[in-house]
C-alpha cells in the first residue's frame, strides 16, 4: 500500500471520528426548548462554528502521529511533490464528496419543506458532511488503488 | 476497471537504461515513484508533457515509449 492509500485511509477514519466524538459530546447538551426558539437555533450556530477548529486541531494531531508512525514503520519518506496524477485524484475525488454534499444539502432543504423542525434539518446537514467527507476520501483510496 | 488503449515500454527502457529505477526516472522527470508505477502497470495515463518528458529521459521518441491501440478504447468500441 503507497504513502498516498494510507494517508486517504488515515483521513477517512480520523474525519468521521472526529465529527462523530464530536457530535456524540455536544449533542447531549442540545437545549431542551421550543424547536423553533432562538436559543436552539443559537446552539446550532455554534455546533458548527466549533466544529470547525476542533476538527483542524485534531486532524493536525491525528497526521503528526500518522507520520511518525509511517516513517518509523516503513523507513519510507512522504513524497516531496504533488504531481499531476495527485491533482487529478484530488479533483476528481472532490468532486464526488461535493455532489454528496449538494444531494445532502437538498434533503436537509427538503426537511423543511415537508415542516420538519430545523433540528432535523442541521442533522441532515451534518450527516452530508460526514457523507461527503467518507465520499471524497474512499474515492480517493479507490483512485489511487486502482487507477482511473 | 476497462483496459487502458495506451501501453507502454517504459519498464523494458529502464532496464535497458542501466537498469534505472522507479525512483531515478520519477526524480528526472518530477513526479512521485507511485506515478510511475501507475503509469507503467498502464493504470494511469501520463499528460503529453510528462510522457515527452519521460521519452527524453531515454532520449527515444514518443512512439517508442507508448503505443496505442484503437481496439481497446470504449469511443471506437461504442461506435462499432
Amino acid at each position: 500500500m503507497s504513502f498516498q492509500e494510507r494517508r486517504s485511509l488515515v483521513n477517512l477514519i480520523s474525519s468521521v471520528l472526529i465529527t462523530v466524538i464530536y457530535a456524540a459530546y455536544v449533542l447531549p447538551r442540545m437545549p431542551e426548548a421550543d424547536p423553533y426558539s432562538k436559543e436552539l437555533f443559537h446552539f446550532w450556530g455554534s455546533f458548527f462554528l466549533l466544529l470547525i477548529p476542533v476538527s483542524i486541531v485534531a486532524r493536525i494531531i491525528v497526521f503528526i502521529v500518522f507520520y511518525i508512525i509511517n516513517t518509523i514503520a516503513t523507513r519510507e519518506e512522504e513524497p516531496s511533490i504533488t504531481d499531476e496524477r495527485d491533482k487529478l485524484i484530488e479533483l476528481r475525488a472532490n468532486r464526488n464528496g461535493f455532489f454528496a454534499f449538494v444531494l445532502g444539502f437538498v434533503i436537509a432543504m427538503a426537511s423543511l419543506v415537508m415542516e420538519m423542525p430545523p433540528s432535523t434539518m442541521f442533522i441532515i446537514l451534518i450527516c452530508s458532511g460526514i457523507a461527503s467527507e467518507v465520499i471524497s476520501d474512499a474515492s480517493e483510496f479507490v483512485y489511487y488503488r486502482r487507477g482511473f | 476497471m476497462a483496459q487502458s488503449p495506451i501501453s507502454n515500454n517504459i519498464r523494458r527502457l529502464r532496464f535497458e537504461h542501466g537498469e534505472m529505477t522507479q525512483k531515478d526516472l520519477a526524480e528526472q522527470v518530477g513526479v512521485t515513484r507511485q506515478t510511475i508505477v501507475a503509469i507503467e502497470s498502464a493504470k494511469y495515463s501520463p499528460s503529453l508533457e510528462l510522457a515527452f518528458r519521460i521519452a527524453h529521459v531515454f532520449s527515444v521518441t514518443l512512439v517508442d515509449v507508448f503505443a496505442y491501440e484503437p481496439n481497446d478504447d470504449p469511443i471506437w468500441k461504442k461506435k462499432k
